[in-house]
């Protein structure tokens, strides 16, 4: 029987998408098309990570990139009333110089990862307690890497957690914008008012005549 | 079970990740929201390296790291896409040569 190198072939299929589609992300004419190329890719990286065994963070880039920071471009990108067009007068002009940089870049990368030669299954010894324990017990993924997280790692979660909190409120305070002209509750100047000085109680009021 | 996708696969994909990212900034350079796109490529190639690595090595901590940028790379976003809110709503348009000063 033939055997079938599925992992392979599925990690070519992967592999193109993602090149094709970070590809589209740039050249696309329009920025919506590009965040919508960009969902793409980011879908086709979590099958490679799947295939890397990396089953949480898989999962994570659908749920955060895709969820969160694509829907975020994605809102950001229709919110904002831009002449895409106008852009994209330098395009041609910035191309060959461009593909020439960074096809510079990609040779010498490329050069840098053949160069890198893979003398099959040395392993590292730090973590590798970890590695046993997880061959051993088929914990899985998440379980591990939150073993790790949770421990060694707590301070640089803890911290990682505080810079999300600064993006957020950074965000918040750079966006927010008081308007003119709005009339706003002042929650403050509501709870502040006593009867005496809310409600006028008048006695001298003559009978049919009002208090004109 | 699947077999194992040889290391070298991952890093080269990775580096052509990287080039192309390279290659939106510098076609892109004056819209910046397609300059954000390609950061967002860039960090990717980044994490899939991480990835490769981590299991190359049987060792967890690649896939931690990956974890931080990848919340790194989300605060990056918000920041930057709050940025580029504030500058629209300034300006009126989005263009990078216009934000040589500083004056608003």
């Amino acid at each position: 029987m033939m055997h079938i190198p599925v992992g392979q072939l599925l990690f070519a299929a992967f592999a193109a998408l993602v090149v094709l589609s970070a590809l589209a992300v740039v050249f696309s004419r329009n920025p919506v098309h590009s965040v919508l190329f960009l969902i793409l890719t980011f879908v086709n990286a979590a099958g490679l990570f799947l295939l890397a065994n990396a089953e949480f963070l898989a999962m994570i880039l659908i749920i955060v990139y895709v969820g969160a920071v694509a829907v975020l471009f994605l809102f950001v990108v229709m919110m904002l009333d831009v002449d895409f067009a106008a852009m994209r007068t330098h395009f041609r002009q910035n191309l060959p110089i461009s593909l020439l940089l960074s096809g510079i870049l990609l040779v010498q990368l490329l050069l840098l990862a053949q160069a890198w030669h893979v003398d099959g299954g040395v392993r590292v010894m730090q973590g590798a307690e970890m590695v046993k324990l997880i061959e051993a017990a088929k914990v899985p993924n998440a379980t591990a890497l939150g073993a790790q997280l949770y421990t060694k790692y707590m301070l640089v979660f803890q911290a990682s957690g505080l810079v999300l909190l600064v993006a957020m409120l950074g965000a918040i305070t750079l966006t927010l914008r008081q308007r003119g002209g709005v009339r706003r509750q002042k929650i403050s100047v509501q709870n502040a008012r006593d009867p005496r000085k809310a409600i006028d109680v008048r006695t001298d009021v003559v009978s049919g005549k009002g208090i004109g | 079970m699947l077999q194992m996708v040889p290391t070298e696969s991952f890093v080269t994909l990775s580096a052509m990740l990287f080039a192309i990212g390279m290659l939106g900034i510098f076609v892109n350079r004056r819209n910046i929201i397609m300059i954000l796109m390609a950061i967002e490529l860039i960090l990717l190639a980044v994490n899939i390296n991480f990835v490769a690595f981590s299991e190359y090595h049987h060792n967890l901590n690649g896939q931690v790291f990956a974890v931080f940028v990848l919340t790194v790379a989300a605060a990056e976003a918000a920041i930057g896409l709050a940025i580029l809110v504030i500058y629209f709503r300034n300006r009126g348009n989005i263009a990078v040569d216009d934000a040589s000063v500083m004056k608003g």
